[in-house]
Order: C-alpha cells, then sequence, then structure tokens
C-alpha cells in the first residue's frame, strides 16, 4: 500500500450522506441528496476542479443529449448548468427523426465549472470540502463512515462513490508516464487498495484527449467554419430562452503526410510498446490507431473547438494520442491551418481502475455492502452525461435507501439512463462504456422532446422535482393538449387559394376537406408549413411543437412500440429476490445457475439478458416461482 | 403470456384423426376467422363448452381445407386455464398442417415445447407434483430441440442465412453509425440502401422457394396419376402401393372420387393420387370427382400421365395434355405387355409426340418398369443443386415462420424507404428482420451491432 494514513483519526461530524469527488457524477448525487433534504458532504482533491470537463468542451450528442434531458426532466443539474454555460447550440440528426434528434453543446469550461460550484454552494444541506477520502467504514455489512488522508473520519448512514478516473490513475505521453489524475492532479490510490481489501473486483481502463493548441498559431482560414444554429435551443426543459452568443467550431482534415509521420513513429507510442495495460475505448480510438486500422482512408476529420470565450485554448477533437510530445508537433503541423500551431497542452492517455459493474445493483449500491453506492466512470463508463445520470440515481437511491423506501429503477423501456444501469449492472462491460441510440430497444419511445413526460412524474414522486417545475411541467402538458385538440378540430377546405398557396410552398394540394392533424402527418409537412399558410404558431414552446410533431408523424410506429414495451414490462414486472440460491433450483443448466447467482437479477426480465441464461432456463425460473409462490400460500394458510 | 399459442396435439403420421389445438386470449377469434359452422352460428357466444360440426376454411382464399369437429372450452374451466379451441380434424400430416399454419396465419404463434402444460400450470391447473416433472420435459424437449437446430444449422443454407443477417447487420451499422456519429460517418444513400434491401429480399425469397424442397422430404410430395378412362391408372396405383387398394374394373369411370395413398420412394414420402377420369362427367356425383381430380392436379408436384399402348395418343389424350401442360410430368406408356405391330407403331408415335420428355415404358399389370418409374419420379421432385442435409433446417415450421417474419419487415422497410420515412423509423423494420433471423441462429443484435458499427467505421474523438 502506498501512503498509509498516518494522520491521528478524530470525529469530524455526522452525515447522511457523503459522496466522494466532485465531478459530473457527484455533483449531480450530492445535489440530489441536498435537494431531498438530507445532509451532504461532498468530497473533493481540489476545489478548483469541481465539475472538470477533462476531455471535450461540450456536452450532448445523440444519446448524450437525450441523457441530460432526462437528468433535466428528474430535477438534476446538468442541463441548467449547460444552458447557462453554452457558447454554441446545434441541433444534430434533423434529418433523421424524431427520435435520434440530438442537441449538443459547445461550452465555456471555466464557467461551467464556475456555475456548477455556485449551484453546489448555495444549497444549504450541502457540505464541501477539500480532502481526500481514503478508507469507507463498514460495520456489519453496512456503511457507517468516510476516513479522510487528514484522518477526519465523518459519520454517514450512505455512502456515494463518485471517483471517475482518480483511481491509481497514470497520466502517459510517449514513454514517459506519471502517477496523478488528469490534468496532473493527486490520483487516490489509497481508496483504490482499500475498495480491493473490501473484496470489490477492480478492472483497468484507458482513455485519452488530445492536445490543446494556442488560438493566436491557428489559420483558420483554411479550415471550413461549422456555426451553432439560430434557434435559442435549451437542454433544459425549465431554463429561460435566452439570446446567446454563439461562437463557431472549425473542421480541417488530415492528409496522407500526417498519416506518414504517425506510422513513421509508431513504435514510440505506449500502445505498441506494452506501457499502457488499460482497455481502451473503441469509439474514442487514437489517432495512431485510426491510421493503423482504418489504412485505407486518405483523411481523417479534424474539429478545432473553443475551450471557452476568454482562453485561447482550442481543443483539437479527432486527434487523441499518446505519442510523444514532439511528434504530436510533427504530425499537427501538416494539417491545414496548424502549420504553425503552438501546443498549450500535450495530448496524453491515461490508466485507470475501475469496478467491475455487475457487483452492483440496478439502484446502484453495492451488492453485499449496504448503503454503499457507485456512480460515473469508476463504473466503466465514459462521459460527462453517463457519469451525471449514474450520479443523480446513485443520490436518490442514497436517499431512498436511508428512509428505507424502495430505489428508483428506471427501465430500459422508459430511458436511456435505465439502458445504461441495466447494460452495466447486467452485461457489464469490457471497455469504457458509451451510451449509443442503438442500444435501446424502444429508441421511439425514448425521444429527448418527451423526457420530460416520460420521467418528471418519478422525480416529483420522489422529492426531487421543485413546485417551479412541477408547475411549468403541468402547464406544457396542457399545452400538448390542447393543442392537440386544435389540430384535430380545425379543418382547411380544398379551396383554390389554399391549394395555390400549397403549391408555392412546394407540398401536394388537398382534395377534400382536412383537418391539421392529418396534414401534418404528411412527410413534408411541419408546424412551420402550418404558419406559413397562414395559422398562428406560438414559436415560444419549440419543446411542445416538437413533441406534437413527433405524436402526431409516428403515431403507428408509435404505437407498435408501446405493444412492444408492453410484452417487455410483464417480464420485468416479475420480481426476483436478491435471496434466491440458484443452485437449488432444479431444471438450471450449471452456466446459468453460475450467472444467475453472480448478477442476482432483480427481475425475470433483466435475468433474461444476461448472456449464458437461455430461454429454457427462463422458463424453469418461471415455474419455479410460481412453484414457490403457491408454498407460500399454502405455509401461509 | 397474452400471446395465443398453438400446436398440433396429436403425433404427426399417426392416428386418423389431427387435433390443432389453441390457447389463450385470441383462440377464440382466431377460430372465429377460420371456421364455418354448419349450423350453430352463435358456438362461439353463450357460457361453457360447446363441439360445433362445420369446416375449416382458409379466409383468404375462401377455399375449404377439411370437415372438422370444432370444441371450445372456456376459461377458466380449460386444461391451460385460458381459453382452449381444439379443431379435430381428419388426421393426415398435410391437413393436419395446414389447419395449424391457417392459425397461425390469423394471429396465433407456435407453441414452446411444453407450453400448453406450462401455462396450465401457471394457471392453476395442475399441482405441485405435477410440476416437478414439467421442468424435466421442458429441459429436455428444448436441449434436444437445441441439439437438433445447432446440427442442422451447420449446413450449407445456415451459412446462408448467416449471410444473410450479416448484410443485414451492415446495413444497420451504417445506418446507426450515422446516427450516433453524424458528424463522423458517412451519410447512408437512399438509393444503396434500397438496393441493398432489394438484394436481400431476394435471397430471403429464394429461402423460402427452397423450403418447399424442403416441405417435400417432411410432408411428402403430390404426384398424381392422370389419364383418359380405363388406361390402367388403378392398375398403376396399385402397383406402387403394392396393395388392391383402389377399386380396379374394366368398366370405365369407376373411380369417382380421388384416391390418396402415401408411399416412400428413394426416401421421398410420397403422396399418390389416383385421380377419376378427367372425361365429361354423365351425372351429378361423377361431375364432383372430376371437379376434384382438377383441382388436385393444378396442386401436384408431379403428374404420372398414363397412355394407352393400343390407342396411342388419342385426341381425348391431347385435351387432358392440355389441362396438365404447366405441370412436370413423366409420360406413362401402359400395357408394354402387350406387344403387337400395333403397339410399336403407337409407341414411336408417342415418343416423337413427347420428345425431350420423360417417356417410361409399363405394365401395371405385370410390374414392368416399375424401377424405372420410380427413379424417374425421384429426380423429377428434387432440385439437383438442393444439399438434402440442408434442407432439414427449413423442414422446421419456426425456421419458416422466422424466415417469412423476416421477409414481411424487409417488404415493410422498402416501403418504408420509398416513402422516404427517417432513418430512425427505417431502421425499425431491419432490425425487426434481423430479429427474425435472430430467431433461427440465435443471435443478439445490440452486441453485434455495436460491434459492426466499431469495426467498420472509423469514428470518435
Amino acid at each position: 500500500m502506498a501512503n498509509e494514513v498516518l494522520n491521528v483519526i478524530y470525529s469530524a461530524g455526522e452525515y447522511d450522506v457523503i459522496v466522494i469527488g466532485l465531478g459530473h457524477s457527484g455533483c449531480e448525487a450530492a445535489l440530489a441528496s441536498a435537494r431531498m433534504g438530507f445532509r451532504t458532504l461532498a468530497l473533493t482533491l481540489n476545489l478548483e476542479n469541481i465539475a472538470l470537463m477533462p476531455c471535450n468542451p461540450s456536452i450532448g450528442g445523440p444519446a448524450k443529449s437525450h441523457l441530460v434531458r432526462e437528468i433535466d426532466a428528474l430535477g438534476g443539474e446538468m442541463a441548467l448548468n449547460t444552458d447557462k454555460s453554452a457558447i454554441q447550440m446545434r441541433m444534430l440528426n434533423t434529418k433523421k427523426g424524431p427520435a435520434v434528434r440530438a442537441l449538443r453543446a459547445q461550452c465555456d469550461k471555466r464557467l461551467y465549472q464556475k456555475n456548477m460550484k455556485i449551484a453546489l454552494e448555495k444549497e444549504p444541506n450541502l457540505n464541501l470540502k477539500q480532502l481526500i477520502a481514503e478508507r469507507i467504514v463498514i460495520k456489519n455489512g453496512r456503511v457507517t463512515g468516510v476516513i479522510t488522508h487528514t484522518g477526519a473520519k465523518f459519520k454517514s448512514k450512505a455512502v456515494i462513490i463518485t471517483s471517475g478516473t482518480y483511481l491509481k490513475s497514470r497520466v502517459i505521453i510517449g514513454n514517459a508516464y506519471f502517477n496523478t489524475g488528469p490534468n496532473y492532479q493527486h490520483a487516490a490510490v489509497n481508496l483504490s487498495d482499500n475498495l480491493k481489501d473490501l473484496g470489490i473486483k477492480l478492472m483497468r481502463f484507458k482513455t485519452g484527449t488530445p492536445a490543446r493548441v494556442d488560438r493566436r498559431t491557428v489559420d483558420f482560414t483554411k479550415m471550413i467554419e461549422q456555426p451553432g444554429d439560430e434557434k435559442p435551443y435549451n437542454f433544459s426543459f425549465i431554463s429561460p430562452i435566452r439570446e446567446r452568443k454563439q461562437v463557431s467550431c472549425w473542421l480541417t482534415y488530415t492528409n496522407e503526410k500526417t498519416h506518414e509521420i504517425i506510422r513513421e513513429h509508431l513504435h514510440l507510442s505506449p500502445l505498441y510498446s506494452g506501457v499502457i495495460e488499460g482497455v481502451g475505448p473503441r469509439y474514442c480510438p487514437s489517432i495512431e490507431d485510426k491510421v493503423v486500422r482504418f489504412a485505407d482512408k486518405d483523411r481523417h476529420q479534424v474539429f478545432i473547438e473553443p475551450e471557452g470565450l476568454d482562453t485561447y485554448e482550442l481543443y483539437v477533437q479527432g486527434m487523441s494520442t499518446s505519442l510523444p510530445e514532439y511528434v504530436q508537433y510533427k504530425f499537427l503541423r501538416t494539417i491545414p491551418g496548424l502549420e504553425n500551431v503552438e501546443i498549450i497542452r500535450p495530448a496524453y492517455a491515461i490508466e485507470y481502475d475501475c469496478i467491475e459493474p455487475t457487483q452492483l445493483k440496478l439502484s446502484l449500491e453495492l451488492k453485499g455492502i449496504e448503503g454503499l453506492f457507485f456512480a460515473g466512470q469508476i463504473n466503466g463508463t465514459s462521459g460527462y452525461e453517463e457519469a451525471a445520470a449514474q450520479g443523480l440515481i446513485a443520490g436518490i437511491n442514497a436517499v431512498m435507501y436511508i428512509q428505507n423506501r424502495p430505489p428508483l429503477i428506471l427501465s430500459r423501456a422508459e430511458s436511456y439512463i435505465g439502458v445504461i444501469i441495466d447494460d452495466l449492472v447486467t452485461k457489464g462491460t469490457e471497455e469504457p462504456y458509451r451510451l449509443l441510440t442503438s442500444r435501446a430497444e424502444y429508441r421511439l419511445f425514448l425521444r429527448q422532446d418527451n423526457a420530460d413526460l416520460r420521467l418528471t412524474e418519478k422525480g416529483r414522486a420522489v422529492g426531487l422535482v421543485n413546485d417551479e417545475r412541477w408547475e411549468l411541467f403541468n402547464r406544457k402538458k396542457e399545452l400538448i393538449d390542447k393543442k392537440l385538440k386544435w389540430l384535430k378540430k380545425t379543418y382547411i377546405l380544398p379551396k383554390t387559394e389554399i391549394n395555390e398557396k400549397m403549391k408555392q410552398i412546394g407540398i401536394s394540394p388537398i382534395k377534400q376537406k382536412i383537418n391539421l392533424y392529418a396534414l401534418l402527418k404528411r412527410p413534408e409537412v411541419s408546424f412551420d408549413t402550418l404558419k406559413e399558410l397562414g395559422f398562428e404558431i406560438d414559436e415560444e414552446s419549440i419543446d411542445v411543437l416538437e413533441e406534437l410533431t413527433a405524436q402526431v408523424k409516428y403515431e403507428g410506429y408509435i404505437e407498435k412500440q408501446k405493444n412492444l414495451i408492453e410484452k417487455f414490462k410483464r417480464l420485468e414486472n416479475l420480481k426476483l429476490d436478491a435471496d434466491i440460491d440458484y443452485n437449488e433450483i432444479k431444471g438450471l443448466r450449471t452456466e446459468a445457475k453460475q450467472k444467475l447467482n453472480k448478477i442476482k437479477p432483480e427481475s425475470i426480465g433483466q435475468a433474461s439478458r444476461i448472456s449464458g441464461v437461455n430461454p429454457a432456463d427462463i422458463s424453469v425460473l418461471l415455474i419455479w416461482l410460481e412453484q414457490r409462490k403457491k408454498k407460500n400460500n399454502v405455509a401461509n394458510k | 403470456m397474452n400471446e395465443t399459442i398453438a400446436a398440433i396435439a396429436t403425433p404427426l403420421g399417426e392416428g386418423g384423426i389431427g387435433i390443432v389445438r389453441m390457447s389463450g386470449p385470441k383462440s377464440i377469434d382466431i377460430a372465429k376467422k377460420v371456421f364455418r359452422p354448419k349450423y350453430n352460428h352463435n358456438w362461439h357466444d353463450g357460457p361453457g363448452f360447446r363441439i360445433v360440426y362445420g369446416h375449416v376454411v382458409d379466409p383468404e382464399r375462401d377455399e375449404v381445407i377439411d370437415e372438422v369437429v370444432l370444441s371450445l372450452m372456456r376459461s377458466p374451466k380449460s386444461f391451460t386455464g385460458e381459453d382452449v379451441v381444439e379443431i379435430n380434424c381428419h388426421g393426415g400430416i398435410l391437413v393436419t398442417k395446414k389447419i395449424l399454419q391457417l392459425v397461425l396465419n390469423n394471429g396465433a404463434s407456435l407453441a414452446e415445447p411444453g407450453e400448453f402444460t406450462k401455462r396450465a400450470f401457471l394457471n392453476g391447473r395442475i399441482d405441485l407434483i405435477q410440476a416437478e416433472s414439467i421442468i424435466d420435459i421442458i429441459r429436455a424437449k428444448t436441449d434436444v430441440a437445441l441439439k437438433i437446430s445447432t446440427l442442422q444449422l451447420k449446413g450449407e443454407l445456415s451459412k446462408k442465412i448467416n449471410h444473410i443477417q450479416r448484410e443485414l447487420l451492415k446495413l444497420l451499422a451504417q445506418i446507426e453509425a450515422s446516427i450516433d456519429f453524424p458528424e463522423d460517418a458517412e451519410e447512408v444513400c437512399c438509393d444503396d440502401l434500397k438496393l441493398s434491401l432489394e438484394s436481400i429480399l431476394k435471397d430471403l425469397n429464394k429461402f423460402i422457394d427452397n423450403y418447399k424442397i424442403g416441405k417435400i422430404y417432411t410432408e411428402g410430395a403430390l404426384v398424381s396419376i392422370v389419364g383418359k378412362p380405363n388406361v390402367g391408372k388403378s392398375s398403376l396405383m396399385n402397383l406402387l402401393l403394392n396393395e388392391n387398394r383402389a377399386i380396379v374394373t374394366e368398366i370405365p369411370g369407376t373411380t369417382r372420387d380421388t384416391i390418396e395413398e402415401v408411399i416412400n420412394i428413394e426416401g421421398i414420402p410420397v403422396r399418390i393420387v389416383d385421380t377419376a377420369g378427367l372425361r365429361e362427367a354423365e351425372d351429378a356425383i361423377e361431375r364432383i370427382g372430376v371437379e376434384r381430380s382438377k383441382e388436385v392436379i393444378r396442386r401436384s408436384n408431379l403428374v404420372l400421365f398414363v397412355l394407352d399402348v393400343l390407342y396411342g395418343f388419342t385426341d381425348e389424350d391431347r385435351e387432358i395434355l392440355d389441362m396438365i401442360r404447366d405441370i412436370k410430368k413423366i409420360i406413362l406408356i401402359n400395357k408394354i405387355d402387350i406387344s403387337d405391330e400395333r403397339a410399336k407403331v403407337q409407341i414411336e408415335e408417342i415418343e416423337k409426340n413427347f420428345k425431350g420428355e420423360d417417356i417410361v415404358k409399363i405394365s401395371a399389370v405385370k410390374g414392368t418398369g416399375l424401377e424405372e418409374l420410380k427413379q424417374k419420379i425421384a429426380s423429377a421432385m428434387l432440385d439437383k443443386e438442393v444439399n438434402i442435409s440442408d434442407l432439414a433446417v427449413f423442414s422446421r415450421e419456426r425456421h419458416r415462420l422466422a424466415l417469412e417474419k423476416a421477409r414481411k419487415y424487409i417488404e415493410e422497410s422498402l416501403r418504408d424507404a420509398d416513402k422516404n420515412v427517417p432513418l430512425d423509423l427505417l431502421s425499425i423494420n431491419i432490425r425487426g428482420a434481423w430479429e427474425a433471423l435472430g430467431e433461427i441462429t440465435g443471435s443478439a443484435v445490440t452486441e453485434d451491432l455495436v460491434d459492426t458499427i466499431f469495426r467498420d467505421f472509423c469514428i470518435g474523438k
């Protein structure tokens, strides 16, 4: 063990919930617990680095924007904070369908951190402390507190570990490595050992980040400008509509020369020399990876993104690498616009410990230790949004645990949050897990526009949705209802002037009287078209229009998916207790017994998603369940 | 458990009666669609049990399949505790399977092994001790089924299914990559998409056609004997059957109805049908027989066209030939035991008329030419390109259903593509097709899809 705790341990106070780490996951966890009315302590290595974005300066994008909206719908902070800190917003996938439209923000990183810190400090039930948590105190299989590097012992009923990539982290640039966390911060060494001592299985993952370069040394005239959208989009359902100063990003490309340099220096990459042991994500390949694996591509995209409004630092998206700094200079300078570039921070790879997430329950509580929760990158995920979503759920469930209430478990059929957590807990992950829309079975129903309709009532029920949000939510629901009725009862007639107008704006004329509802169903018709036809459309409520468009246009498909969801729910509702010993169940195959005992699924539905459990095993389980129920009934009589 | 399941409840190929059983909330509705009662038209109303006589009719083609007795047992007083409808038909593999097919097409799904019993248990119709043994049954049946299907899946055709699945996956991965990584992956081109879908559809169609050949092995081929009256059709039938099953007389028109028997030719179960004479009928009964014969001929995989060596190719024969022109056939010259000059001339005449066709000279009475005939029947029935071991895969109803489901999805996604629906909707049906095939190969879409996206597309920061 590295640095033993040498300080004298002293009693430093008592809390309901302690959150370890204040990254995106920890912030949501701490805020949720505090806002639900529980005394919360949040510990961080460095108060200057709250809600740090150590990689790209953006939030959202496909699947991720869905998560941010879901966090918001439940009463989380990420969406509100992004709206406050965004310097560009773009709606992606606008032509690919309602389910996959995705908002993405470029953020001012420093502003994001500052705003989040303000939000945390404003919470009366939340204390922040700059301390390194080193030991989790467990008594009789139940968490009772945390001991820090200074010897401070805090008592608590629940602990949430959101330590991100800091466990035994190691930064690697070329063949040099440093035992530090992202941005050369402290690595958390003792906590990692402590978790191992508690019997928790750890894995080693790797990720990386590209160089930051000096704006003054970049020639934008050789790049393609990527401006933001003009519409005043927001992530949060309750953010005020604000005019935002939109800052552009820039697109350029690598070329053969770049690739040649990379190939020449491959032997210097720690990935190939064996310095790196961790497993890296496939969706976030380093540039050397891309050059080797996709050798036939003659160029790769490079996006230049500003790190903030009042900084010269630019993020070079697409050029993540662990090659030595001098090689980074060499290949960056082959890229149009970067010929004279100066690096401010070199790219690096980072390795860290994380836990095998199959050790968790769907509530994110560790199986076997009551009151100990895990969320974020420590669970083997990647991405700010994935981390925040888990943090929120862990925060809520820590409080539910203390209150002795059943945990909030969102299903795959109602949320992307449910998809992530179920995937992690049921299947585990072999690389840093990233959410994709294709991981969701019921994608059409899980849109970003209806996240509040799906989840806000749940957030209200657990006590996280405040009155203001609740009122706005109900008003929006009413508005949708009202507009829907209006669409149905407003008819247009096939008059010559109307049909002329339709031809003018490029839609085929009508032959008989139809209502706006039917008209909106046509692929080429949108609310904008209705406006052009002279109907009054309330521009204020983009959300409502988006939601209505999806509801009306894709009614048939959505209905079909709803039927599938009903089917899915039946198996999810058949619950399995944690104390079932699957070895005792006659008829299960050995592999199924082992897997079921390891995962301890909470429902038949979850059991059916475990690899190695086949449909016959599920039949056996169903019968066994019924049998047991009958036995119990007899016993009760 | 809201699905309505159906299966054949009697052992296949045995017994004089076949029972198709349905259980579940839609049983009665489905029965209403395919069953036409003779008298009691309100059989489905009112409480309790019902036994009704009537016909099973294919509602789409308005074609009578069989004369049946239908019994209805209402929930909870039935074997499974759900609404149960049993259709008692006249047995025979073909008819029973056809009725099963019909209820499946009308909304039932094929029952898993032991599923009726499982439902019976879950609905409290069976006690605990009985239930213990059900687990063993389910276990055993599914494991055996699994083993069989994995064995079967090693064949050539399964390679082809995997191939189609790979093609679908490529397509899906392309769509998904463009959705999840809009800035990295290339946009999906609608025309390319349609081309791929069309080529997949073509492959699927080919498979489903192959299934029909596979079906010949499991359900038997239909071979009908045709010819003018008294040409020796019944004698030929008897020769093939090795017994005096058909009534053989010297009076033309004795065989008034079709007579059907199953024989084994080179491993293929062949249903031989002796048709009534196809001449103009003189009475009502005969007319029915003639009509039925025509129908049988239309459905036959092969026709044995019998000519009389003494009369040669007559005008009457020519009329019959017109009826069977589009069907695969073997020309039989019967009664070659009579070998006079006249016969020789007629044989030459016939051979001239049927140049390039299969001709076999037989004597149905003496048994001459039987072996040659059997071989010709076997080879006429089978496509030489199809490997017999592969066909087993498609002999399974479940597999065929899965293939047809996949085809439906692809057809729907082609319609979607024509309507220019957005990608997220388009992907639903393509995914559906993939999953339908996954029911055969047992693979799960999400993992494979994510793997393919990352393998084939250069994406990410």
